[in-house]
């Protein structure tokens, strides 16, 4: 069991049978809708409030990147559909509407519209000042940014590509995380750094990174992922208005899915995970696109008779141990599913904060799920191996219950 | 008889700094009449036509340079004792031979213009009105320090006169600066950054990536090379093929100045600031010296002449050179120097003796300012026990 989950692709694929495995191409997926009941928490006008309270409950789309109808059923206003991508833009040009210290800097945000359309028509309504192209320079864009924001200025500094941010280590580590703090608290960094990372279709190995495992040992940030249009658009907002520093990682692949999210404003909590399937025997928790690869293994195992309790963590830093420890404390077994790499990824942090802190509540070991220590590479099949798949899920789930 | 009688007539005129009975009319030093001085050297320039070398200056302003420069001077040999003294520990970088571009650079401007600059930065601290109590207590690690004793040498901080730091990585702070010139032109402020690197971090590609963006964007961001001539351990001719740093860059107009000249700095940094409100970035290069080795844990004099530090300290010292300007222009004796700097020395002395009374933090703050908002994370030492703190 171990040797599995743990080991590398040469494993991987002796139990792998390509013919059973559930393709993650977007095409093949069926365009029904899933009956998932999802509890959404904290949203509304005051969000800022740490509470579970159901606010709403939406039926959620549980395949990734398929254009399907949602519907609400929102006691408040109808709503309206958006991808991903939209809620994004819709969270920024709202924050830039209401302060005006807020503005974006990238590369090609401006006048190409954002390299996915994220920023699309703001320099037109903003100007130029406020939504600045920067040349290809991420440690001197990122470090401006920073600078910028010490003077009380707040920027979305926008990585074209995650990746790409490992040229502003340094400005990101020792300038945005540290700051606050070297400075005996006289300087605040509001900055948000975002950007879409992980595993795409075939972009190489240079170009699916997961910055996620990196960032997350840097005092002074937050780290927080989305996963649907509602979630996006709310952490943008709280981000841009959090007095942190917060980098916000979004999914290549996740940048199209459609939603229906509500008319009126709302902020998501930055420290809060999400229920996405309350169940009974095992908690699995996930974050980013692998969540929609665990809904698709939940269908097959709800089938199966089995109960899963599936929640998004959301907040990648800290994490909230108070959701996930109640969730513990109620089925006693945890699978941990990311697409970040095995060694010293998320996975691995939430692991050890797991075992820490509760120990007694396992009846089984905790179990992490995480893409291989591998480059992604850019064949399509052996692409898809290095990703966890939902049927690794089910064999998991199965194991873990048995 | 009538010599004590006209001399105690004259102590009432003159200020109580003087002490000695001459009956002859002197400046005070609060006279503000100009005085025209020439600088020691002509500014060499790059794409651009260089400042007169006329500097106004007055009596006052002399007087002023001189007793802040012998703070300076001071403060930094005392900084070195403690070293020695293991009070200090860690890196400590002193600035003594350099002050000139200091105090030159705050003669040109205001507070609201904002100074960045690297880890040598005691002397710069001061210049914007860092006290001398909050910059010792600091360095020796103390609640009462500029950073509350989480900065240390390299992380001076004064937000309330725009002085940004303070900053350990060499060359990371070239794009903050011009992130603060950006925010400046954002807010429409009417200011300038001035960004201060040293000719070890001229090399630096982030130096250049700022510099473009700064450029074609027009910021009013002035670029300052502190060119001490040794990265460290590692001479100019042998780590840049051009040492030439104001020309460096290329499409930016640079001015070259000599750095132990404080009237030349303060011409030099009033000529940017005009240039770069209007026209956008412009580089400052400062032909400067220090002569202490890099840090205390450098001796600096493996890879320079013992000649060579005594040398520039006989022909070029600041001090001496405004020294020398004051006497000439009879705004003060060498006496009323010499007591001045006694003076200083005393100041320096008590700022230490209150700095080693300072209390050192208390263990909560370890876990204070990690965030700004906090959300009741906890954060715990190895044992779980004793460091245990909810971060605010």
């Amino acid at each position: 069991m171990a040797a599995r989950i743990h080991g590398g692709a040469a494993t991987a694929l002796s139990t792998f049978n390509p013919k059973k495995l559930v393709a993650p191409s977007r095409t093949n997926l069926p365009a029904a809708r899933s009956s998932k009941r999802c509890i959404v928490a904290g949203g509304g006008s005051d969000a800022s409030k740490k509470s579970l309270s159901v606010r709403h409950s939406q039926k959620l789309i549980a395949n990734a990147a398929v254009a399907t109808k949602a519907e609400t059923s929102a006691t408040t206003g109808t709503g309206h559909e958006l991808l991903l991508f939209e809620a994004l833009q819709e969270g920024l040009e709202e924050e830039m509407d209401r302060d005006p210290h807020v503005c974006v800097m990238g590369e090609d945000v401006g006048h190409y519209g954002g390299s996915y359309k994220v920023t699309k028509g703001l320099a037109d309504k903003f100007g130029d000042l406020r939504v600045l192209d920067t040349p290809i320079c991420e440690n001197a864009f990122t470090g401006m940014g920073i600078g910028a924001a010490m003077t009380g200025l707040r920027p979305v500094i926008e990585g074209m590509n995650m990746g790409f941010l490992l040229l502003a280590f340094n400005q990101i580590s020792n300038n945005c995380g540290m700051l606050h703090y070297t400075s005996g608290g006289q300087f605040t960094i509001p900055v948000v750094i975002r950007g879409p990372g992980g595993v795409g279709r075939q972009l190489g190995a240079e170009h699916s990174q997961r910055l996620e495992s990196y960032f997350q040992s840097i005092p002074g940030i937050q780290m927080v992922a989305c996963s649907t249009p509602y979630n996006a658009k709310g952490l943008m907002k709280a981000a841009i208005r959090s007095e942190n520093p917060v980098i916000l990682f979004e999914h290549v692949l996740l940048y199209n899915l459609k939603e229906k999210i509500p008319d009126e404003e709302y902020i998501c909590n930055l420290e809060e995970a999400e229920m996405v399937r309350p169940g009974e025997h095992i908690t699995i928790l996930t974050y980013s696109r692998m969540r929609y690869h665990v809904m698709q293994a939940a269908k097959t195992l709800v089938n199966k008779g089995y109960d899963p309790e599936v929640i998004d963590i959301r907040s990648l830093k800290p994490f909230d141990l108070y959701t996930i420890g109640n969730s513990v404390k109620k089925t006693h077994r945890v699978l941990i599913v990311e697409e970040c790499m095995r060694t010293g990824g998320i996975g691995a942090s939430l692991t050890a904060a797991i075992n820490e802190n509760f120990h007694d509540y396992l009846d089984a070991p905790v179990m992490c799920l995480s893409s291989q220590d591998v480059p992604t590479p850019y064949a399509g099949t052996l692409e898809e191996w290095t990703v966890v798949q939902p049927a690794q899920i089910v064999t998991a789930v199965e194991q873990l219950c048995q | 008889m009538a010599l004590s009688r006209l001399s105690s007539r004259s102590t009432t005129l003159l200020q109580p700094l003087a002490t000695t009975s001459l009956l002859r009319r002197r400046h005070i030093s609060t006279d503000t009449t100009p005085i025209t001085v020439e600088t020691s050297l002509p500014f060499t320039s790059h794409l651009i036509s260089p400042p007169s070398r006329a500097v106004e200056t007055s009596s006052q302003e002399l007087l002023s340079f001189f007793r802040d420069m012998a703070l300076m001077r001071r403060m930094e040999i005392a900084a070195d004792s403690l070293y020695k003294a293991k009070l200090i520990r860690g890196f400590c970088h002193l600035y003594d031979g350099q002050e000139a571009v200091a105090i030159g650079m705050e003669a040109a401007i205001t507070k609201r213009d904002a100074i960045i600059t690297s880890y040598r930065d005691h002397c710069t601290f001061l210049g914007r009105g860092g006290g001398l109590f909050e910059a010792f207590s600091e360095l020796m690690g103390r609640t009462t320090g500029c950073s509350k004793g989480k900065g240390g040498s390299m992380h001076f901080y004064k937000k309330d006169a725009s002085f940004y730091g303070g900053h350990g990585i060499v060359g990371a702070q070239a794009p903050l600066g011009c992130g603060l010139a950006f925010a400046q032109k954002y807010s429409k402020e009417e200011a300038v950054t001035f960004t201060l690197y040293g000719d070890g971090a001229a090399n630096q590609g982030q130096l250049f990536e700022a510099l473009n963006i700064a450029a074609l964007w027009d910021l009013p961001a002035v670029l300052v090379c502190e060119n001490n001539h040794y990265g460290m351990g590692t001479a100019e001719w042998r780590s840049a093929k051009s040492p030439a740093y104001f020309k460096r860059g290329d499409y930016v107009p640079g001015l070259k100045v000599d750095g132990m000249d404080a009237l030349a700095v303060k011409q030099a940094c009033k000529f940017a600031k005009e240039h770069a409100l209007k026209n956008g970035p412009i580089i400052l290069e400062m032909d400067t010296y220090r002569y202490h080795g890099h840090s205390m844990s450098d001796p600096g004099s493996t890879y320079r002449t013992r000649d060579e530090i005594s040398g520039v300290r006989q022909v070029r010292d600041p001090i001496d050179r405004v020294r020398k300007l004051i006497i000439a222009h009879d705004i003060a004796t060498e006496k009323e120097l010499k007591d001045m700097e006694k003076e200083v020395r005393k100041e320096v002395d008590a700022a230490v003796a209150q700095a080693k009374e300072s209390p050192i933090p208390e263990p909560s703050e370890l876990f204070s300012n990690i965030y700004v908002k906090g959300f009741g994370a906890e954060s715990f030492g190895a044992d779980r026990k004793e460091l245990r703190a909810t971060l605010p």
